[in-house]
């Protein structure tokens, strides 16, 4: 997966205002390998590393659950806490959008927001996959990217303390 | 898959450790989690049984530093190992960029390397991939042990094409072939990703 400066900033807009309109503490997207894409709200005393990848595995263990009983998938996934709920939802068949709240909002209003923000993350998706499909067609076997030249040197020194 | 972030100039790969039970998956994480710096790791989170036999996966972030101009972290993932986990073995194969097989040298434990292998390749196929293309590292460890294999008669055994075959003590001391391990894959990974870009 590749993400793009303008992309990454349309995907910070959307669940920015999907964080305020919902009234949640916090949102996060997260793709289907466990990679954090994007986040937004308190996250300053959250390990959002290990909350990407719990909750990509959460995901998967829960696709495999639907497998199982002849479902394509299940959709929503909802944890209710005594303080703090996660809302977990899939986009576009390709990410997964977090929504962390308390009691400030409510399930149906995050809901009600998450469809609508998904609606518009999945619009940014599609336009990423044209993007790289576009430049793999413009480029073709030229296409330069920032890796081509990785030396032995360059993946020595990541190791060398 | 690797995640290449050209906004925040991040790469993400995703790396994940293979075989079979009580080979010493998970103690190759500890290692890398006791001896690397706190600054470029992030939490072992191990989804383990009261018996510390592993559930689900281990997961270890590491951030190993620029390549490019580019931050690349490297995201470590242990699969279960006993045999009946097979269904948690296959989801965590997802979007996996390199894998480290690591075998038990023992004797009596070559008939669960070779079985482990083959649910490997069988798994990868299942995510689309094939163990003759992607970045594959073989590990023969507990090497201190007193029954073990020769080198060269397990890899007549496992080896699958002419991977990095390392030796490793990863319960010792000084976890002899664990960091080796580890930088042999993730330069195949990054070697791969000159290529496909």
């Amino acid at each position: 997966m590749v993400m793009y400066d303008e992309e990454f900033n349309q995907i910070k807009g959307i669940i920015s205002k999907l964080r305020v309109d919902s009234n949640a503490k916090l949102v996060f997207l997260v793709d289907k390998n466990g990679q954090q894409i994007a986040a937004h709200g308190d996250i300053e005393n959250l390990d959002t590393t290990s909350l990407a990848s719990l909750t990509a595995g959460n995901v998967a263990a829960t696709d495999g659950l639907a497998k199982l009983i002849g479902e394509k998938e299940f959709s929503i996934l909802f944890h209710e806490g005594e303080r703090d709920n996660i809302h977990i939802s899939i986009v576009g068949l390709r990410v997964i959008l977090v929504v962390i709240f308390d009691q400030r909002s409510s399930l149906g209003l995050v809901r009600l927001r998450v469809k609508k923000a998904s609606t518009e993350l999945n619009d940014v998706f599609e336009r990423i996959m044209q993007k790289v499909e576009q430049e793999k067609q413009t480029y073709g076997a030229n296409f330069e990217s920032p890796f081509a030249e990785i030396t032995d040197e360059d993946i020595d020194s990541l190791f060398s303390e | 898959m690797t995640f290449i972030n050209y906004a925040s100039r991040e790469i993400n790969c995703k790396i994940v450790y293979y075989g079979p039970g009580l080979c010493g998956k998970t103690t190759n994480l500890q290692f890398i989690y006791d001896r690397t710096n706190p600054n470029a790791k992030g939490k072992l989170i191990s989804l383990a049984t009261e018996t510390d036999r592993t559930l689900f996966f281990d997961f270890l972030p590491l951030e190993l530093g620029n390549v490019r101009g580019f931050k690349t972290r490297f995201h470590l993932y242990t699969v279960p190992g006993q045999v009946f986990y097979d269904a948690s073995r296959k989801l965590i194969l997802k979007g996996v960029d390199g894998v480290i097989f690591v075998a038990d040298s023992q004797v009596e434990r070559m008939d669960a390397n070779i079985e482990s292998l083959r649910n490997l390749e069988h798994n990868l196929k299942a995510q689309g991939y094939d163990l003759q293309t992607i970045p594959y590292v073989l590990q023969l460890n507990k090497r201190d042990l007193p029954n073990i294999v020769p080198v060269e008669d397990i890899k007549k055994v496992l080896a699958v094409k002419s991977e990095p075959v390392l030796e490793a003590v990863a319960k010792s001391q000084n976890g002899v072939g664990v960091f080796d391990t580890l930088k042999a894959v993730a330069k195949l990974v990054l070697q791969e990703l000159t290529k496909s870009s």
